[in-house]
């Protein structure tokens, strides 16, 4: 198993987010994760990645056989995590280069690898901007300083691209891109894909599951997994919306 | 009627009783308007004393630390020996500059070197020299641009017996970068140094001013240079300033700007236990231009103060203030940025920006701006701010694989890079960046992965890969 998460409880300044969370994922395998706004997709990322102030009060997040609640966010990176962010942040005066080559190299470390020469790194990211469909100026700016949306998402893509994650959590990439953009990023993810990876779609959309297929949906409410079950799930809350969920589960 | 007696500190004790004993020699190579200046600078000094807390000017900057201090009067030549290169390296390496020394306050060079012309008729050298070699020039200049705004400028007046003189004649434009290197090798002293540089009509000059500690010695430098740009001048001035804990420097620069003449500051402070920067821009002809920028990377307990008028004193002047600031530990920073508009001084754009990011609770910075408007016809825009390093970007970057501590160095370095990136000589741009983010690196672990190598200077800097290039 890449990920096994088990009964995860998670406190945002001491108010429960995520309340009793079960859910696993293995090579090879796309989930989705559905469900109404506030229910805590973000949060399970959030958890995930571990960033500061997310805390798990209770259960366990497992990846690839180590207990990783107490790691730092890049040792989790470092050990293959990733997360394409929902709102990906402006950084100036940081280009987009130096902090892909920043980042390549800190990976390179992490394994005991030298750093990589200035000719490979060149190419790859010629490469990976290809994939995604960047033109070549986008790399020379600062990270995603005054990106359109669109631009910041495809950017999110390129990163993973570039770092070649074990377990990819994509939240909420499609929303907001036109549909080009969409192909563009799920073109990107399926070319990645492969027998050694997994992902994570978080969406609000069964749209992007077009592109995207999954092996498995959840539907997440108030804090757990609330309904599992294949790519026809997506279809279903597509059709009748999450008022049925939220009726079977409020009390 | 009740008269206050004003506290004396043991320091004014000190200068004042040195000026009534070696008058004689500290006025030796005056001409007679400077040795005038003196005695009146004394006595508006023994009035006013050292500026105090009390001053709008001085609130958040205080000296008493220095007032208590037992420094001792330094107002000699000292004898040429060796090199300047012998007692001190300089950190600025690689690129070209003609260096003129200030070693304890007076004009260090052997006695061919004191005053030296050009070819294309520069003259550089020893300012106490140039008022017996060139006396018409300096009189015309000479305590015309700086006001005695308080007690140390009339101190400087009374007390300063040398520093640097540079003339650069009408159409001259000066190839090489001149470097002006301040350094106090001697435990304790007081020292009052002055620089009187001019820029005739269509000059142009690139001026590095380094203010650097060879040792951990206590000392205290009041520092005034006074700048005149004629019509159509350039002048691109540097101030570097990597000082120890025990120092504190007053630098007090006034530039007058005739018509249509071009100034750019930089002034990059490292270190220093006190430093306070006055820069004051007098825009005194139309369509002059201005463009101030400041970095101060401070920690420990160091003491910031950059203090910055600038008079649009005639019309279609443009002037722009950018300081930037990062404060650690509990170190204390002020800004005091000051936009005068005079009523003629029409279409004018002035704008000013400060920003601080205190990496402690325990550092603390004062930031004000001082705008005074008398026209209307006016552009002009002000802003400061104080804040944390960025959270929500040290998460981003970390969560691509990238160590704490190389992320905040990133995020610190981005913030820096505004002010640095505007140094135009790219030699000295690649030198100040290595050692701005050996400042922000500290003694941390050497870092090859990072492309900031910071803890390996001697290895290239190899920052951005250019993409249009392939
Ligand atoms: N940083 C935060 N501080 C306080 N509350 C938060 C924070 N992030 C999320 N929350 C709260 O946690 C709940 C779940 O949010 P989130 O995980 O973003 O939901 P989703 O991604 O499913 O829309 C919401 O009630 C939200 O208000
Ligand atoms: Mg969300």
């Amino acid at each position: 198993m890449l990920l096994n998460i088990k009964n995860l409880h998670v406190s945002i300044d001491g108010k429960e987010i995520i309340k009793g969370l079960n859910f696993s994922v293995n090579k090879g395998e796309i989930h989705a994760i559905m469900g109404p706004n506030g229910t805590g997709k973000s949060t399970l990322a959030a958890a995930i990645t571990g960033r500061e102030g997310y805390e798990i009060t209770q259960g366990e997040i497992i990846f690839k056989g180590q207990v990783i609640n107490d790691w730092s966010p890049d040792k989790r990176a470092n050990e293959g995590v990733f997360l394409s962010f929902q709102y990906p942040i402006e950084i100036p005066g940081v280009s987009m280069t130096n902090f892909m080559r920043t980042a390549l190299n800190a990976r390179r470390e992490y394994r005991k690898l030298p750093p990589v020469s200035a000719g490979d790194f060149l190419r790859k990211m010629e490469e990976k901007k290809k994939l995604v469909d960047i033109q070549s100026k986008l790399t020379n700016r600062s990270v995603n300083e005054g990106f359109s949306g669109g631009e910041k998402k495809k950017n999110e893509i390129f990163q993973m691209a570039m770092l070649e994650p074990e377990l990819a959590i994509l939240d909420e990439t499609d929303s907001g891109l036109d549909i080009d953009a969409l192909k563009v990023v799920a073109n990107g993810v399926n070319q990645l894909k492969s027998g050694e990876n997994a992902f994570i779609v978080i969406t609000h959309y069964q749209r992007l599951l077009e592109y995207i297929v999954p092996d498995f949906v959840h539907v997440m409410y108030d804090g757990r997994i609330v309904k599992s079950g294949g790519k026809g799930l997506a279809l279903e809350l597509e059709e009748r919306g999450y008022e049925w969920i939220k009726e079977q589960f409020d009390d | 009627m009740g008269k206050i007696k004003k506290t004396v500190y043991p320091l004014e004790e000190i200068l004042i009783r040195h000026f009534s004993n070696h008058f004689e020699r500290l006025s030796s190579h005056d001409i007679p308007k400077v040795t005038k200046m003196r005695r009146e600078a004394m006595a508006a000094f023994q009035q006013t004393g050292f500026p105090h807390k009390k001053m709008e000017n001085w609130r958040n900057t205080d000296m008493e630390g220095v007032y208590e201090e037992e420094l001792a009067v330094f107002d000699r030549e000292i004898p040429f020996e060796k090199a300047l290169s012998e007692i001190f390296l300089c950190e600025v390496h690689g690129f070209e500059a003609r260096v003129l020394s200030v070693l304890n306050g007076s004009f260090y060079s052997s006695e061919e070197e004191k005053l030296t012309v050009d070819k294309n008729g520069v003259i550089v050298g020893s300012l106490a020299k140039a008022m017996q070699e060139y006396p018409e020039l300096v009189e015309k200049y000479y305590g015309e641009i700086m006001q005695q705004t308080d007690g140390f400028k009339s101190l400087n007046t009374a007390m300063a017996a040398d520093g640097v003189f540079i003339y650069v004649p009408d159409n001259v434009e000066v190839e090489n970068t001149f470097q002006i290197i301040n350094i106090l090798n001697k435990p304790k002293l007081v020292i009052n140094v002055r620089n009187l540089i001019i820029l005739g009509k269509n000059a142009r000059l690139r001026l590095l001013h380094c203010d650097d500690s060879v040792n951990h010695h206590a000392g205290f430098i009041n520092k005034v240079s006074e700048t005149y740009l004629g019509e159509n001048a350039e002048l691109e001035l540097y101030k570097l300033q990597n000082l120890n804990n025990e120092t504190a420097l007053l630098n007090q620069t006034a530039i007058h700007q005739s018509a249509n003449s071009r100034l750019k500051v930089n002034v990059l402070s490292l270190n220093g236990g006190l430093i306070r920067n006055e820069i004051t821009d007098l825009m005194n002809g139309e369509g002059a231009w201005s463009d101030i920028r400041g970095l101060y990377l401070m920690d420990q307990q160091q003491h910031i103060d950059n203090q910055v008028f600038v008079y649009h004193n005639m019309p279609h002047c443009n002037s722009n203030q950018l300081f930037k600031g990062i404060l650690d530990n509990e170190a204390t920073g002020v800004f005091n940025g000051y936009i005068y508009v005079a009523r003629d001084a029409q279409q004018t754009n002035a704008f000013q920006r400060n920003s601080n990011i205190l990496l402690t609770k325990t550092a603390q910075v004062d930031t004000m701006p001082h705008l005074e408007i008398y026209a209307d016809d006016v552009k002009c825009s002000h802003g400061a701010s104080v804040g944390q390093l960025d959270n929500e970007a040290l998460f981003y970057l970390m969560q691509r694989g990238i160590p704490f501590d190389d992320a905040r160095m990133l995020l610190l370095y981005a913030y820096a890079d505004a002010i640095i990136k505007e140094i135009s000589i790219s030699a000295l741009r690649i030198s100040i960046e290595d050692m701005v983010k050996r400042r922000l690196r500290g003694d941390l672990s050497i870092c090859d992965r990072c492309v900031l190598h910071c803890s390996n200077p001697a290895s290239p800097v190899i920052f951005d890969i250019d993409l249009s290039k392939i």
